[in-house]
């Protein structure tokens, strides 16, 4: 490859709005139910049936449109966009063409070169999700959910502003803090509430102009968009060097192959002859509307982090990661309010919590310990009633089955045996059956003590303060 | 009854009149017709609109479709340069629900009309490749 | 006492006043059913038993007290695109032949909590697109005043069965005139109210900006009677109306003093038969009499009303009929080829000739390149149409007109030319595009023995005025009929 060539990329991130119910229907939202229980006559297309707008979807696609500082649209429709899929019960989606809520906004992202910059966005729109297609392996065929179909989704078009996959993610991330914040959307990837087509181009550096761009979907983890994005780039590349075109079109991305395929076919001919649906009335964004969505707004990371510092007594750097992260925020300032003392839920947060998220693949959003647990855990170890590695075995349970700490360790029996003449008995027998490191010590060897201290702790089944222990072995020794 | 002629040459009050000398004159006029639908607009509006046609069909959906649209270039004649379209007559806006569950598990009944079901869900032919 | 002749209004009356029963009303309308129907086929499903099942339920409250209402035990027939739960439902389509809603249409509910007895589901123009009722596919209805003709349409069945005694009243619904028409052919009373009075919560969409759910009846009495259980405001429907003034049995007085009727002159016109202007320009003539002011203006763009109403409805057809697609409801092609092999045939076999052809054509017109040429145009002209009816109604507080420019034509007469077919509702249709409430009242028949129907065209939510008019006329008439 001789020449430089530079990516462009714009992104549609498609957001399913938190609401109890759909977006034209009283059925629920909630997830995991059998197939077809949460539908009507509305979300299954029935002849005669009619949508009427949740208020709810239209405050959150403004909220979001304030928090990425678009101009909200005063006079907003609702249009069809047509298209024959069975995941689609009336062939058409109920979505927003012609004058989208929210227009002309943006966010500022970190660059990799740890600059600033700003990705625009184009719009943002409110339309329905689709059922579920299930394929039916004994009797080649699929099968229709549609418990999904109307769940209401804001879709999030980015201008053309990044260049590499940092910028997407970078770009991701930003949008799924701001709507966290908001508590429109929970922004799970694997579980696609939050989800993105990545729109992409690749041009010879310093171009002038856009090359032709293709789709991709089928992205649900940010390591797939880093995957996808350099496989797209270099086939779209080698196709320029090999004098070929890219042609403009939507293409799968098979994260387990590691290759995208186009997903034309003769019957799909992407002329969705959108117009305004009749069954909808306009909507008039008021100034009052929109002022009191604008006094709903929450506290920003922003504003929240200037308020942590000026509060808390915690690192910059825990400031940054916990409120990177609003369920984390949440966690960190209901314990807090419980009692807990900040450092020690920072700590929590920042050591084992981090660690088991990421070893586990684990969500902020999916965390299940409660603060109230995590609390009680930190007063078990100020109190000293636990030491610091029971409470790490402890947190590792709470982690996955959100267990009461106290109640854990009571039914466990890990709580620390404060009965002295136990202790000394343990020290006495670990004193007599380790002369070398009773002489090294002696000898001025410091570390021999930890080797003790070890044996002690084990011989308590570790159910002692590991500082007493230490405090104890030397007043035998030096005697 | 006369003859009117509107803008691209169909004759629609014509149309009306029973006598056949009308209505061949009609006829000829609609051979100089200007919205000439090709095969491949049928096919890819068969295609749009998931309709397939026979032969006989698609030859008479093409002077169908041709003819009508003559008639509605008609609106062509009017300016309508600083008029907004109208959707909706009346300025009803802003009708929502509140966002509270009311429907409760329908399935039985919604389903009870489908040609195909298993498992609680609606059989379609397969869809991934 | 003769009930299949009797009006709503009577026979409710008789009921309550114990000399009738709605089962006895529900078994006489049965049997004229039994009787006609062969001759006429009004209707598509005959609901024999659930009909005297709701009689005896409705009778029972009678005698309780709960109904009291104009409509308590009189039996009514449903146009077979409005939903009713339990009860096939097919549009007078193949593609829905064995559709039976799991609800019951929020209009039918209204009915029902008056006390109404459904009868049945009537025959229509397939998806209410034509207007003879012969492109049904469960053949076509005929006129009962003279069975070579038809009822006109897409309401053909319910304006036939009101016709023939088969029903006391019926519903239909009216998107070009579909109620007006057949109601003027077959000699009843038809209104189209104000777009947003009746709920189209369980109405099956043709186009969904200009369809409205409204009365055919035998009398204009009935008809107020029945728009007044018909109306509500339903927060199911987001293009439903509140409106305080649905009491419009209240203006059912016989009096026009000072109303300022206008005659276009646009609907007098080339096209319009002579026997039909003379009918209603003597219609016109009474209402004078009675102290109204009529004169002749110039409404102006009548002409485009019909290629902006067949834009319009079409494009908005193509998308509501998407749904037919042989998946969750409807009917399935035996043999197919792959999904799009299954959508194409089952709605090629399913949908008839004149659905297709309005599929075709409303794909066409929102297709890429052409939305702005032809769709939004359309809307642009909808938007001049309401203007020119505006600025009508500045000057008139009525406008006085034909509801057709012919009476009924023979069976087959009008299918072979659809823009034939189209012209005949020129005088209707602006009416659905500007919103407008419209009614039909019968004004004397031709030297053939054809009803001839009057239509009177009132502004948005003027119903009152609409049916003042109307009955002040029908009362005169009346009146004048007893006296020869």
């Amino acid at each position: 490859m001789s020449k430089q060539y530079e990516t462009v990329i714009g992104l549609e991130v498609h957001v399913e709005l938190a609401t109890k119910t759909k977006i034209f229907c009283g059925c629920s939202t909630a997830f995991g139910a059998a197939p077809n229980t949460q539908t009507c006559p509305v979300c299954t297309g029935m002849p005669g049936s009619l949508p009427v707008l949740n208020r709810q979807v239209l405050e959150y696609a403004i909220a979001v449109g304030l928090a990425t500082n678009c101009d909200i649209t005063r006079y907003s429709k609702f249009d069809r966009k047509n298209y024959f899929y069975p995941d689609n019960p009336q062939n058409y989606q109920i979505s927003q063409l012609y004058l989208p809520i929210c227009q002309n906004g943006g966010v500022e992202i970190e660059t990799e070169q740890g600059g600033r910059k700003i990705v625009g966005i184009h719009e943002i729109h409110m339309e329905e999700d689709a059922g579920k297609l299930i394929h039916d392996e004994w009797e080649d065929c699929s099968l229709v959910d549609y418990n999904r179909s109307g769940v209401p989704l804001i879709e999030i078009v980015s201008e053309p502003d990044m260049r590499s996959a940092e910028e997407v993610i970078a770009y991701m991330e930003k949008l799924r803090q701001v709507i966290q914040y908001l508590g429109a959307s929970d922004c799970k990837l694997q579980e696609g509430s939050m989800r993105a087509d990545v729109n992409l181009s690749v041009r010879e550096a310093g171009a002038e102009t856009f090359g032709t761009r293709t789709e991709m979907k089928n992205l649900n983890s940010f390591k797939a968009i880093t995957r996808a994005i350099a496989g797209e780039t270099a086939r779209q590349i080698d196709l320029i060097e090999a004098g070929e075109r890219v042609v403009q079109e939507t293409r799968r991305w098979d994260d387990a192959k590691g290759e995208s395929y186009a997903m034309r076919s003769k019957e799909d001919a992407q002329d969705y002859r959108y117009f305004p649906d009749p069954d909808l009335t306009p909507i008039r964004v008021s100034e009052e509307m929109l002022q009191e969505i604008r006094e709903r707004q929450p506290e920003f990371r922003t504003e929240k982090m200037a308020r942590y510092r000026e509060e808390f007594d915690i690192p910059d750097y825990d400031i940054d990661i916990i409120t990177g992260e609003k369920p984390l925020a949440d966690l960190f300032e209901a314990a807090v309010a419980l009692g807990a003392q900040p450092k020690k839920v920072s700590n929590w947060i920042m050591g084992e919590t981090l660690r088991l998220m990421k070893e586990r693949e684990v969500d902020a959003a999916d965390l299940r310990f409660s603060p109230e647990h995590l609390a009680k855990l930190i007063a078990l170890t100020e109190t000293k009633q636990i030491n610091s590695s029971v409470a790490k075995e402890v947190f590792e349970v709470m982690f996955e089955e959100n267990t009461d700490p106290e109640q854990y360790v009571e039914e466990k029996g890990l709580k620390t045996v404060n009965d002295e003449g136990a202790l000394k008995k343990a020290a006495e027998e670990v004193i007599a059956a380790n002369p070398r490191s009773v002489e090294d010590y002696r000898n001025g060897k410091e570390k021999a003590i930890g080797f003790l201290v070890g044996q002690t702790m084990k011989a308590m089944k570790g159910k002692a303060d590991p500082g007493a222990v230490n405090r104890l072995l030397r007043e035998f020794l030096q005697k | 009854m006369k003859i009117k002629i509107f803008n691209r040459g169909i004759c629609v009050c014509a149309l009306l009149d029973t006598n056949p000398v009308m209505r061949k004159k009609c006829a000829e006029m609609e051979k100089n017709m200007a919205n000439m639908i090709n095969d491949e607009t049928i096919e890819y509006v068969g295609i749009l609109a998931k309709l397939e046609l026979s032969a006989e069909e698609k030859e008479q959906a093409k002077s169908d479709m041709g003819r009508m649209l003559d008639y509605i270039d008609k609106l062509g004649e009017l300016d309508t340069t600083d008029v907004e379209p109208v959707s909706h007559v009346f300025p009803v806006e802003n009708v929502f629900r509140e966002d509270v569950v009311i429907n409760g598990d329908e399935r039985e009944r919604l389903l009870s009309n489908a040609p195909q079901e298993k498992d609680g869900m609606f059989v379609v032919p397969r869809t991934f490749e | 006492m003769n009930i299949a002749n009797m009006t709503a209004t009577q026979l409710a009356a008789a009921i309550r006043a114990g000399e009738t029963t709605a089962v006895e009303a529900a078994e006489a309308v049965l049997a004229q059913i039994e009787k006609e129907d062969k001759k006429y086929n009004c209707y598509v499903t005959v609901d024999r038993n659930g009909a005297l099942a709701q009689a005896k339920a409705v009778q029972e409250k009678i005698e309780a007290g709960e109904f009291s209402g104009p409509l308590a035990g009189v039996p009514v027939a449903v146009k077979d695109n409005i939903c009713t739960e339990g009860l096939l439902t097919t549009c007078s389509s193949k593609i829905l032949h064995n559709f039976v809603p799991a609800y019951t249409a929020e209009a039918v509910k209204n009915l029902q909590r008056a006390g109404a007895v459904i009868l049945g589901k009537t025959n229509m123009d397939e998806f209410a697109m034509g207007s003879t009722t012969e492109t049904s596919a469960y053949g076509p209805t005929r006129n009962p005043r003279n069975t070579a003709h038809v009822p006109g349409g897409s309401s053909g069945g319910s304006a036939a069965a009101v016709a023939a005694g088969e029903c006391i009243y019926a519903i239909g619904s009216d998107t070009g005139g579909s109620i007006r028409q057949p109601a003027s052919y077959c000699g009843v009373v038809g209104m189209k109210p104000t777009y947003g009075t009746v709920s189209r919560y369980g109405l099956i969409a043709y186009g969904s900006s200009l369809d409205q759910i409204g009365p055919l009846t035998k009398d204009v009495e009935d008809c107020a009677a029945v728009l007044e259980t018909l109306a509500s405001h339903d927060p199911k429907d987001s293009t439903s109306v509140s409106r305080a003034d649905t009491d419009f049995t209240t203006a059912l007085t016989r009096d026009v003093e000072g109303l300022r009727i206008g005659i276009p002159n646009d609907y007098l016109g080339e096209g319009l038969d002579g026997e039909v202007r003379t009918a209603v320009l003597q219609a016109a003539e009474v209402l004078e009499k009675k102290g109204a002011s009529v004169e002749r203006f110039d409404l102006s763009l009548v002409e485009y009303a019909i290629p902006a109403y067949y834009t319009i409805a079409a494009a908005e057809a193509s998308s509501n009929l998407e749904r037919f697609d042989g998946i969750r409801y409807g009917y399935r092609t035996e043999a197919f080829e792959g999904l799009h092999g299954m959508y194409k045939k089952s709605r090629s076999e399913g949908f008839g000739e004149e659905v297709k052809r309005r599929i075709m054509l409303g794909s066409f017109v929102l297709s890429s390149g052409y939305y702005d040429a032809y769709y939004l145009k359309a809307l642009k002209v909808k938007a001049l149409i309401k203007k020119a009816f505006d600025a009508a109604f500045a000057k008139y507080d009525l406008i006085l007109g034909p509801v057709a420019p012919t009476t009924a034509p023979e069976l087959g007469e009008s299918l072979a030319d659809p823009i034939r077919m189209y012209l005949g509702d020129i005088y209707t249709i602006a009416v659905n595009l500007a919103g407008l409430p419209g009614i039909s009242v019968p004004c004397g028949e031709d030297s053939r023995g054809l009803p001839i129907g009057l239509q009177l065209i009132g502004d948005c939510f003027q119903e009152k005025t609409l049916l003042r008019a109307a009955y002040t006329y029908e009362q005169e008439v009346r009146e004048h009929e007893q006296t020869v």
